[in-house]
């Protein structure tokens, strides 16, 4: 297969495709439902492994996200086009991570959780998606306005391989099962040390739901592989469409949609309805905010969550860092009751949407930059 | 010929600054600076989009997108 041919029109639908079938099938395999990948509740779940925060049902070290990362090197590296650089308001994306978590916690899922969720008739999903639309089209003014976080620069090689080591040490950890934690704990007035997590593991929830390791790692590393070469971004998608009328990418995730949806019919996965539905609630209001944040905080930033990782695998330093952001965005959603349950938004969401909102909107207000 | 650096910017900002150029002249040429392969791509394709012939030439790491406008 050459290069270019990821390029094409076919090439994006043919990513979008493996994606789709690929997402379904880990679903099948033992993932959470209509979770075959999710980049934002995978990072949720890692943060939860590593202690960052404290909600049982959601801690497994995900083997998805390492595959994106390392797959995305590993093509970088075959097609000669890793190349480590960095130097574009790195804390500027670190809060837009931080903030586009936060909607997506509220919502439960990233951009590619809600097609999932759609193709396996999650109605709410759509709501979902409506207010990302809407979020990245605030973004699309701020484009048309101006809006820039500067130029990246390039960086030593050793600085692009940061990101791929930290997915490394994850697998280590997920391989290895470490304890590092210590708690004082005292019995009838004896004090006794026990052992414990980190790395913590659910033993109930959806954390504790999983494909085969090997399966999700080396699906993964295909994912990662496959949207590297064919730059594969959801919210690239709508936003080309609503700046320049390009329907190149907006293919390949309508592709994703047919194929999880193909085969979800056939496993009988396909369960439509507004509620009830697996790890997600019914509240319109919120799944549309919710998405509608982080529809506009991954339009300054730039990439969908998962395209920020694919860039974190091809020496992105800015991208990376907009991912620890997420993962650091999740303890707080979590430890804060910021994250939704199916019963509905957390008590705090609603405030911290508003707020990720008015920081957005200064953040594309006054970043602004002219070039000649 | 005009010239626009777009080397050290992510898209879509190549894109925007491609086209903005492209809108500004009634003909003749115009050359895009980029610095990785993504913005090359989606400056050809934005320019395609627009009618116009694109025509590209690598400098080491750098790449120098010439658009036709006829």
């Amino acid at each position: 297969m050459k290069a270019g041919f990821f390029a094409t029109r076919w090439g994006i639908v043919a990513v979008g495709l493996f994606i789709g079938v690929a997402a379904a099938l880990l679903q099948y395999l033992g993932n959470p439902p209509n979770m075959g990948v999710c980049v934002a509740c995978m990072e949720r779940d890692i943060a939860g492994a590593l202690g960052l925060h404290r909600a049982a049902v959601v801690q497994y070290l995900r083997p998805e996200i390492m595959g994106f990362v390392i797959g995305a090197l590993i093509a970088a590296l075959i097609f000669k086009e890793y190349r480590a650089r960095s130097g574009s308001a790195p804390i500027v994306r670190f809060c837009l991570g931080m903030f586009a978590m936060i909607g997506a916690l509220v919502f439960l899922g990233c951009p590619w959780r809600a097609l999932l969720r759609l193709a396996g008739g999650d109605w709410n999903a759509l709501v979902g998606i409506a207010g990302l639309t809407v979020g990245i089209g605030v973004g699309v003014l701020f484009l048309k306005g101006g809006y820039n976080l500067g130029r990246t620069y390039k960086a030593k090689p050793f600085a692009g391989l940061i990101m791929p080591l930290i997915m490394v040490a994850l697998f280590a950890m997920l391989m290895a099962k470490p304890l590092f934690g210590r708690a004082k704990q005292v019995v009838d007035g004896v004090e006794t040390i026990i052992i414990t997590g980190p790395v913590f593991f659910s033993a109930e929830g959806p954390g504790a739901m999983a494909a085969p390791v090997a399966v999700s790692l080396l699906v993964a590393i295909a994912i990662g592989f496959l949207a590297q070469r064919s730059r594969f971004c959801t919210m690239g998608a709508v936003r080309d469409v609503i700046l320049t009328r390009d329907f190149h990418l907006v293919s390949g995730i309508v592709a994703l949609v047919v194929a999880a949806f193909a085969v979800n019919l056939v496993v009988k996965q396909f369960h439509p309805g507004w509620e009830g539905q697996p790890i997600a609630h019914a509240n319109h209001l919120w799944n549309f905010m919710g998405m509608a944040l982080s529809g506009l905080a991954f339009s300054l930033a730039g990439g969908c969550p998962g395209r920020q990782l694919i860039l974190s695998g091809e020496g992105d330093g800015d991208a990376a860092v907009f991912v620890l952001g997420m993962i650091v965005g999740a303890g707080f959603a979590h430890n804060f009751t910021m994250a939704s349950s199916p019963a509905g938004p957390a008590l705090f969401g609603p405030a911290a949407v508003v707020i990720g909102i008015v920081f957005c909107l200064i953040v594309g207000f006054s970043m602004r930059e002219k070039f000649a | 010929m005009k010239q626009i650096d777009a080397r050290g910017l992510s898209c879509p900002q190549p894109v925007i600054m491609a086209r903005k150029g492209m809108a500004d002249m009634s003909g003749g040429k115009l050359e895009v600076l980029v610095d990785s392969v993504t913005s090359r791509d989606n400056v050809m394709r934005a320019a395609r989009l627009e009618g116009c012939e694109t025509e590209v030439s690598a400098k080491g790491d750098e790449f120098s997108v010439i658009i036709s406008k006829k």
